[in-house]
């Protein structure tokens, strides 16, 4: 036994080391979680009139997409946004983050839009308060209007099927 | 830095890779330049303490506020460039975060407020020095722990090897056996 530790605790440390190596650090715990989603009131895309707020959602389960024009992986989820909208399980809202160009307006009329709403928070500061650290962010906000989840990085199929389902299937 | 130009969402069209803030090269609009910089800047430090702040960010109208930004930012990590401090960072949420910074403090919030302001957003993450708690008692105390865990084996080694030195050698013993030894040598000689 005393001859084998060593070889033991050598095995423990490549276990956790082994572990923290295929952790993805983008997956920062959000303090956000069980907590009320902040309040915005901001304009819309292409309806500059007219204001949304998460207010207005109340008694619906949402998703809030954090997304920009000038984001790459936004493009790649924008497909399997598309075909969201298209058997609507949720609606999805999506926050136009930092757009300085102003993109979005055309780039949704161009390509289609999976969004019920678009919001744009042109100087950024709606994203801070939802803790927003690069696009795509997905947030599932409840009926009561508490974050339940948060999602990192584009959403596919697998991490629909995998982590979207359950918690909306959970929620409503 | 290219300003992004509009390129379409359709599928057949493969899509030009654009980082956020310019920065090629590193994902998730990370300047590139950054790491260089910092270590370019690391050099400069050594040199001059002051063209650091003066790098990480633009002196604002009022040095004090500056200075007080700068050492407040220096504690807290850059979300998007996370092996970045917040004031060494180049990403453009880094500048957002220090210009917000810059913001309440001007409005007369302590650093406590403007710490309690990021991480209720951003949570304990965006601390470089976590704070005591009940969920990081083992990394706060872990070190101590092992210490006393060494010392405790090394003080028990100890204690063995001095009950060793201190049996009384038995002289009647000790005699019997130096002279076995000699005749095992006397017989091995012949």
């Amino acid at each position: 036994m005393k001859r084998w530790l060593p070889l033991i605790i050598f095995a423990v440390l490549v276990g956790f080391f082994a572990k923290g190596l295929f952790l993805n650090p983008r997956e920062v715990p959000s303090p956000f979680i069980g907590k009320a989603a902040p309040a915005f009131t901001l304009p819309m895309v292409g309806q500059a009139d007219k204001t949304f707020s998460p207010a207005d959602m109340k008694g619906k389960v949402w998703l809030l997409n954090v997304w920009a024009p000038w984001c790459v992986s936004c493009r790649q989820e924008h497909g399997v946004l598309m075909a969201l909208a298209q058997s609507q399980p949720v609606p999805i809202v999506g926050l136009n983050w930092k757009d300085k160009a102003r993109e979005a307006e055309q780039l949704l009329a161009q390509a289609g839009s999976p969004y019920l709403a678009v919001p744009d928070d042109l100087s950024g500061k709606t994203g801070i308060d939802y803790g927003v650290t690069g696009t795509p962010e997905t947030y599932v906000i409840d009926k009561a209007g508490i974050v339940r989840m948060k999602h990192v990085g584009p959403i596919d199929e697998k991490v629909w099927k995998e982590k979207f389902e359950p918690k909306l299937k959970e929620l409503n | 830095m290219t300003t992004p130009t509009l390129t379409s969402f359709a599928a057949d069209e493969a899509p030009t890779l654009r980082y956020p803030q310019g920065g090629e090269g590193l994902p998730w609009g990370c300047p590139a330049g950054g790491l260089m910089k910092s270590l370019l800047f690391s050099l400069l430090i050594a040199l001059n303490t002051s063209v650091w702040a003066g790098e990480a960010a633009p002196v604002g109208e009022d040095p004090a506020i500056e200075q007080r930004m700068v050492k407040l930012a220096e504690e807290l990590r850059c979300l998007v460039c996370q092996n970045e401090s917040l004031a060494g960072s180049h990403a453009e949420l880094a500048e957002d975060l220090r210009k917000e910074i810059r913001v309440q403090m001007k409005a007369g919030k302590n650093d406590k407020e403007v710490i309690e302001y990021l991480t209720t957003r951003y949570g304990d993450f965006v601390l470089y020095r976590p704070p005591f708690k009940p969920l990081t008692y083992i990394l706060w105390l872990g070190p101590l722990l092992f210490l006393g865990l060494g010392g405790g084996i090394w003080y028990v080694t100890l204690q063995k090897r001095r009950a060793l030195k201190d049996t009384p050698v038995d002289e009647k013993q000790l005699d019997e056996a130096s002279k076995l030894l000699a005749a095992q040598l006397l017989d091995e000689k012949r």
